[in-house]
């Protein structure tokens, strides 16, 4: 069938089963934006940022486990986009994003809306492509969502002169695709999965450390069969919460900067790590030199580049970690190894003890809204069942540490480049994905700002999302930093001159609620949820002072963690090190 | 530790600036780095010579084997190999230092490749250490302009770098 470029790009979309299009149009990419418009098999959501396409392709995605699909046009869509590119860079999220681009023989000439797509998204992509030629278009497409998602996944980009998008040719859709220099492996090396089940079996003090991997490979079953089988205590990562249930009784927690105490001191003091698809990050470790120091070390990832890229590693296993978990439950089957169980109840008898200081205990108060308070209540009023998306600062530590996640996919949040005005976009891609489901950005009055457009976007495609906005008037995670290290020298940290909130709400269409008092704190949360075709931005007025605990403060080791003050409000340099 | 590094890569537009790319976003270093076409006109043959630590240099490895423009890879030192260098050379060269430069070239296995009354032009092929003696013996004052090519290898026997 002859087609032109743009109608090649939606037919591949359609044969690809893309079923969601995030985007905004613009002149170079207005041939496609043509072909969009006489068809309905690929739904097209036009956002009101392109940076917000992005982060909602990606909410998709993260939500899913599918390939997140964005069209922009060129130069300032492009670099737009680029945020939420790198955000998916940083998380491993499948993600394709066409970008149009000025006319093949205006390229390098400084044309209206050029920029060099395919250079400044490099250091952010898994690949990229120019497609410069309309018969290398069917193919390049294929490619680009074969790249996305397989092996350790990411965005993939394909640029597409406008000139391409106008010419025909020949459509036939690849059915597969070779790529001779790329071959992720799937299985793991049958010889290092047998020595990591004895090293497992034999291990005094082991802890199973996991990240996004398990939740990117769907392999929560498996690592959930494992710490069964094992009897292990697990930590998950801020990217893999979920992976195992957190009410699980050998779930620890979630380790690194805010960690709780028994699954820092866990990784601190343990023999035998088994690290799943975890990136050993700066936030995780702390301080290498005083990371796990007596740890033999076994990492399961299916990139190579992270295995020994931050800690010398023991037994490097490079595969799928769903794959991976399978092969090592079996070799434990058929090991004549003996497990040291009675070292085993000692080390859980240690874990205990560290569980009994209850390092996410805050002070309730009846005066003021806790913020910590209000994410436990969004848990019981969600039945700890809702998708939780997160900009990024206290509030996300908030989540991360008191919603209780339950399952996988539950969790999306900015977790390697950090990007404020993540959740609101992320939240549309969610909900787009999931129409039924409760779906809850938890969000602070600053990041909340940076996106805040989208209120229109889920206007017009009525999604029912519910904003948890914890109001403390200060850029939280910065004052807390200011406070804790710069000597209470707030620069810059307060948020002036905020927007009305409900009104800002209720001009777009939505319903807003104030809540000043924790006494009203589930009844309002009760009330949104009740409304399940409305958006309903929840503006809690919470406790400005609040600070995020436990912390481990950037160069300090796991076993250094600053708990929560003591009642006699000691000042933070003298308070209890662990 | 000195390593030279072999790359088959896809000759494709963009290849060179992601590899480029990838060596300054991570901070490894960068001595010399040649690229020309090879007999398969589909392939692009690179070779990189870096500074660092094992560690450094396993993930500079793995790092450039993840590219997707990267068909294979080979640390040529890890075995037995050539390493070869072209340098060319302006040099003053009048009166009696025309006969001693000259010397110094057949010492180090060069060639005058052009004169006129004031300059030779040198062409000196070699490992690069042979390459660094040469210059070294020159008189520094003496020397116009030098052009190296960055170093190039292969491995010796029976590893080889191909499809």
């Amino acid at each position: 069938m002859e087609l032109t470029g743009a109608q090649i790009v939606v037919q591949s979309l359609k044969d690809e089963g893309v079923e969601l299009v995030f985007g905004y149009p613009g002149g170079a990419a207005l041939h496609i934006y043509d072909a969009f418009y006489s068809q309905e098999d690929v739904r097209h959501i036009l956002v009101r940022h392109e940076q917000a396409a992005t982060h909602a392709a990606d909410g998709y995605a993260r939500a899913t486990g599918k390939t997140g699909v964005v069209l922009v046009t060129s130069g300032p869509g492009v670099t737009n986009a680029v945020t939420g590119i790198a955000t998916a860079y940083m998380d491993s999220i499948p993600m394709v994003i066409l970008t149009g681009q000025v006319p093949t023989h205006l390229i390098g000439d400084d044309a209206f809306q050029e920029v060099d797509t395919v250079g400044i998204t490099r250091p952010c992509v898994k690949h990229n492509f120019l497609v410069r030629d309309v018969n290398d278009l069917a193919a390049t497409m294929k490619k680009a969502f074969f790249i996305a998602n397989s092996g350790r996944p990411g965005p993939v980009v394909v640029d597409i002169p406008k000139d391409v998008t106008a010419q025909t040719t020949h459509y036939s859709y690849p059915k597969n695709v070779r790529i001779r220099s790329y071959a992720p492996a799937h299985k793991a090396h049958a010889k290092q999965i047998s020595r990591a089940a004895s090293l497992l079996l034999r291990a005094r003090k082991p802890i199973i450390y996991t990240g996004g991997g398990v939740v990117l490979s769907g392999a929560a079953k498996q690592l959930t069969t494992l710490v069964e089988r094992l009897g292990h205590p697990c930590t998950n990562t801020l990217m893999g919460l979920g992976a195992l249930a957190s009410d699980h009784p050998k779930f620890l927690g979630m380790l690194g900067m805010h960690g709780t105490y028994e699954a820092n001191m866990a990784m601190y003091e343990c023999d035998v790590m088994l690290a799943v698809g975890a990136r050993f990050d700066d936030r995780v470790t702390g301080d290498l030199k005083k990371f796990s120091p007596n740890a033999k070390i076994i990492h399961i990832d299916i990139d190579p580049a992270s295995i020994g890229k931050n800690v010398s590693v023991e037994v490097p296993i490079v595969g799928d970690a769903g794959a991976a978990l399978e092969q090592l439950l079996d070799a434990l089957d058929h090991t004549s190894v003996e497990q040291d169980t009675d070292s085993l109840g000692q080390w859980w008898e240690q874990i205990d003890a560290w569980r009994d200081r209850d390092s996410l205990g805050y002070d309730a108060s009846d005066e003021v809204i806790k913020p910590q308070f209000v994410v436990q209540k969004l848990h019981e009023v969600t039945l700890g069942d809702a998708y939780v998306t997160s900009d990024v600062g206290q509030h996300q530590m908030w989540a991360a540490q008191y919603y209780g996640f339950n399952k996988p996919r539950r969790w999306i949040n900015s977790g390697g480049l950090g990007t404020m005005g993540f959740g609101l976009p992320s939240a549309m891609g969610v909900q787009l994905a999931h129409p039924e489901a409760a779906v809850a950005c938890v969000t602070g009055e600053a990041s909340i700002i940076m996106c805040i457009q989208e209120l229109s976007t889920c206007r017009q495609y009525d999604l029912p999302i519910k904003i948890i906005n914890l109001n403390n008037r200060y850029m939280g995670m910065v004052r807390q930093w200011q406070e804790f290290f710069y000597d209470r020298r707030y620069s810059h940290s307060y948020m002036d001159s905020l927007p009305d909130f409900v009104e800002l709400a209720s001009s777009f269409g939505h319903t807003g609620i104030r809540v000043e008092k924790p006494g009203d704190v589930e009844g309002a949360l009760r009330d949104a949820f009740a409304q399940k075709d409305q958006l309903v931005f929840l503006d809690f007025v919470t406790d400005q002072t609040e600070n995020v605990y436990p912390m481990i403060a950037a160069g300090a080791g796991h076993n250094e963690m600053v708990l929560k003050p003591l009642p006699d409000g000691s000042a933070p340099a003298e308070r209890e090190l662990a | 530790m000195r390593r030279i590094i072999s790359l088959l890569v896809e000759n494709e537009p963009g290849a060179l600036s992601r590899i480029a790319g990838l060596f300054s976003a991570r901070g490894y270093n960068i001595e010399s780095l040649t690229v020309a076409p090879t007999d398969d006109d589909s392939l692009s043959r690179m070779t990189i010579v870096t500074h660092g630590s094992e560690q450094i240099i396993e993930q500079i490895t793995k790092q450039l084997n993840k590219l997707i423009d990267v068909v294979r890879l080979m640390d040529l030192t890890e075995g037995r190999h050539i390493e070869r260098e072209l340098m060319l050379l302006k040099v003053a060269a009048e009166g009696g230092a025309r006969e001693e430069i000259k010397r110094l070239v057949d010492i180090f296995r060069g060639r005058i490749i052009d004169v006129d009354g004031e300059t030779y032009a040198i062409e000196l092929t070699g490992p690069g250490d042979k390459l660094d003696a040469f210059l070294g013996a020159m008189p520094a004052a003496d020397i116009l302009e030098v052009v190296r090519s960055g170093v190039s290898g292969i491995a010796r026997g029976e590893r080889s770098l191909r499809l």
